[in-house]
């Protein structure tokens, strides 16, 4: 048993937690961190895009250090139905900077060399461990932690919860429920390893530059879901993802949506020939403003994935967990600096200025979006796709049909597969969850 | 169930890295005798394809190739079918990439 006391213990060595355990060790707080992985990021999956700016605002200096793959050049946004993608690609040379504003990473790389920044600043890293449970005194206040590695209890000021978006401690503690199916997504990925020169011949890169591929349509099968392939320097992640509650409803198989993504036409070129190396599976919180819990209480606070901070439409989560975890610490420090308890009053410091930021901002934006998605997956994923695939193949296609009957036939196969009033409705919903 | 003929999970788990904790189980299923919906959408949804049916028609879990997702907890821990735990400290999967 560890007899000594901390200033703080965080649960969880991924973004959250390496942004929280690093601002508090920086701010002289003693700090103990534990993870349940072998390594920070034997457990971790993600895309993986790296955001620069917050990414800084923790680790100045983080570029010449950190395990980066590619810097991104290039967005492609990709409509698909079973044959054919409708793409809208953005590349600039701008992007070609010398601070650049993204990148490509592989996360159980990047989450042990973060640690290793976490270590240097002092705080105390026990990896192979897992926190079993939250201790409460008499009067309910969070107290520690126990674990699965040693008898007894761990006791700190304040318990930093960022054990990722499955919960299982807060859940446990009543601080919050269990993720429902529907507002969250499972994603399955496959890591495909080819020659440098072939990944960068394939996606028209050179050097370090890389590029990413949003995908959505079909390939979800009429689900609320997308897929994404993303180049790093060695080899490409692919993946797809669905809500849970689309799984359990429709009885697909993620393994089978997977393979079915790589058989497509557009997307079996790029990675033919590969050698897959691993096959990972993580789940993603889509429910947006409207899921998240309560971020504070006494003597704990919940930050990242776990306390569903993710920007889904935007494809955001990493720089969310690291935002929300760096400004806990703050608050914190802020308490502890003023000789004050960790009370829920106290606490409370850490909304109001999660509230100010970026990240409750954005959430809050698109607050109606993951509930559109849902109630009109059909839609949105399978029927829109298909009609804007027909009616672009009819409008490069020349086959002696005069232009106007081409168009009224566009538009004819819009209004017979959503009626006006519908396509109407799907546009004002759009709009007003986007605005 | 509408499990694919074609994919085999099996060669994609064959990839990664486990460290299993050999006779703790982290998740169990509650035993029954029919298995509820919510059992049975596991058959499908679990994306190692950990849970199989017995010849008894009854639902049934080999954790090895579990990738700790949480999916099943989150279909089938509310009705109590499962009980869902994370491994001991250091076993279970390791991710070289993530
Ligand atoms: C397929 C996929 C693609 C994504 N792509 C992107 C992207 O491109 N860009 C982006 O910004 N975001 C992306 N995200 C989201 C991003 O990965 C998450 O938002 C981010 O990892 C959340 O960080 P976190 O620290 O909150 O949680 P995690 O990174 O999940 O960290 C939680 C940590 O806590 C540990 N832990 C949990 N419970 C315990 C316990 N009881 N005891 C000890 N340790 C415990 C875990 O092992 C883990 O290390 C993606 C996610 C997925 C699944
Ligand atoms: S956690 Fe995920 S991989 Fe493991 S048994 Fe449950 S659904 Fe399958």
């Amino acid at each position: 048993m560890i007899e000594e006391r901390f200033d703080a213990i965080v649960v969880g060595a991924g973004m959250a937690g390496n942004a929280a355990a690093l601002t508090m060790a920086k701010r002289g707080m003693k700090v103990l961190q534990l993870e349940r992985g072998e390594y920070p990021g034997s457990k971790n999956v993600q895309g993986a895009i790296l955001y620069a700016d917050m990414m800084e605002k923790l680790i100045p200096e983080f570029r010449g250090e950190a395990p980066l793959e590619r810097h991104l050049v290039e967005q492609r946004f990709w409509m698909m139905d079973d044959r054919s993608h409708v793409g809208m690609h953005y590349r600039s040379d701008d992007f070609n900077e010398e601070r650049p504003n993204r990148y490509t990473i592989i996360r159980a790389q990047f989450d042990k060399w973060f640690s290793s920044k976490v270590r240097e600043a002092g705080a105390t890293v026990l990896c192979e461990t897992t926190v079993t449970e939250l201790v409460r005194d008499d009067r309910e206040r969070i107290v520690g932690v126990r674990t699965d590695r040693r008898d007894g209890e761990i006791h700190a000021d304040v318990v930093v919860l960022a054990e990722g978006v499955n919960g299982l401690l807060g859940t446990r503690a009543g601080l919050r429920s269990r993720p429902k199916p529907d507002n969250v997504a499972l994603a399955v990925k496959e890591m495909h390893f080819l020659p440098r020169e072939t990944i960068e011949a394939r996606f028209n890169l050179k050097g370090d530059e890389g590029v990413v591929i949003e995908a959505a349509g079909t390939i979800s099968r009429g689900m609320t879901g997308m897929g994404f392939i993303y180049a790093n320097k060695e080899c490409i992640s692919l993946g797809i993802g669905c809500l849970v509650a689309d799984f359990q409803r429709t009885a697909q198989t993620p393994y089978g949506m997977l393979d079915h993504f790589k058989q497509h036409p557009s997307v079996a070129p790029l990675i033919a020939g590969s050698e897959v190396k691993e096959y990972a599976a993580h789940l993603i919180p889509e429910g947006g403003y409207k899921a998240i819990p309560q971020l504070y209480g006494e003597g704990w606070v919940v930050v990242g994935d776990a306390a569903q901070l993710n920007n889904a439409i935007h494809r955001e989560g990493s720089n969310l967990a690291m935002t929300s975890g760096r400004i806990a610490a703050e608050a914190i420090a802020q308490v502890k600096s003023r000789r004050e308890p960790m009370t829920a009053t106290n606490l409370s410091l850490y909304k109001k200025m999660l509230d100010e930021s970026f990240v409750i901002k954005d959430l809050k934006k698109y607050k109606d979006m993951p509930m559109l998605m849902h109630t009109h997956s059909q839609n949105f994923f399978l029927t829109y796709p298909q009609l804007i695939s027909k009616a672009l193949q009819n409008f490069v296609r020349v086959d002696g049909t005069p232009k106007v009957e081409k168009e009224k036939a566009t538009l004819k196969s819009f209004v017979k597969a959503r009626s006006w009033t519908g396509l109407f409705g799907d546009a004002c919903r759009f709009t007003r969850a986007w605005r | 169930m509408n499990v694919e003929p074609t994919v085999r999970v099996e060669d994609k788990l064959y990839y990664n890295r486990y460290l299993v904790d050999v006779g703790r189980p982290h998740v169990t299923v509650r035993a029954h005798t029919t298995p509820s919906p919510q059992l049975l959408a596991l058959l499908s949804a679990c994306p190692a394809r950990c849970y199989e049916l017995n010849d008894n028609g009854q639902v049934e879990i080999t954790v090895d190739g579990c990738i700790e997702c949480g999916t099943c907890r989150v279909i089938a821990e509310p009705t109590g079918d499962i009980k869902w735990s994370y491994p001991r400290g250091g076993y279970g999967v390791l991710f070289k990439f993530g």
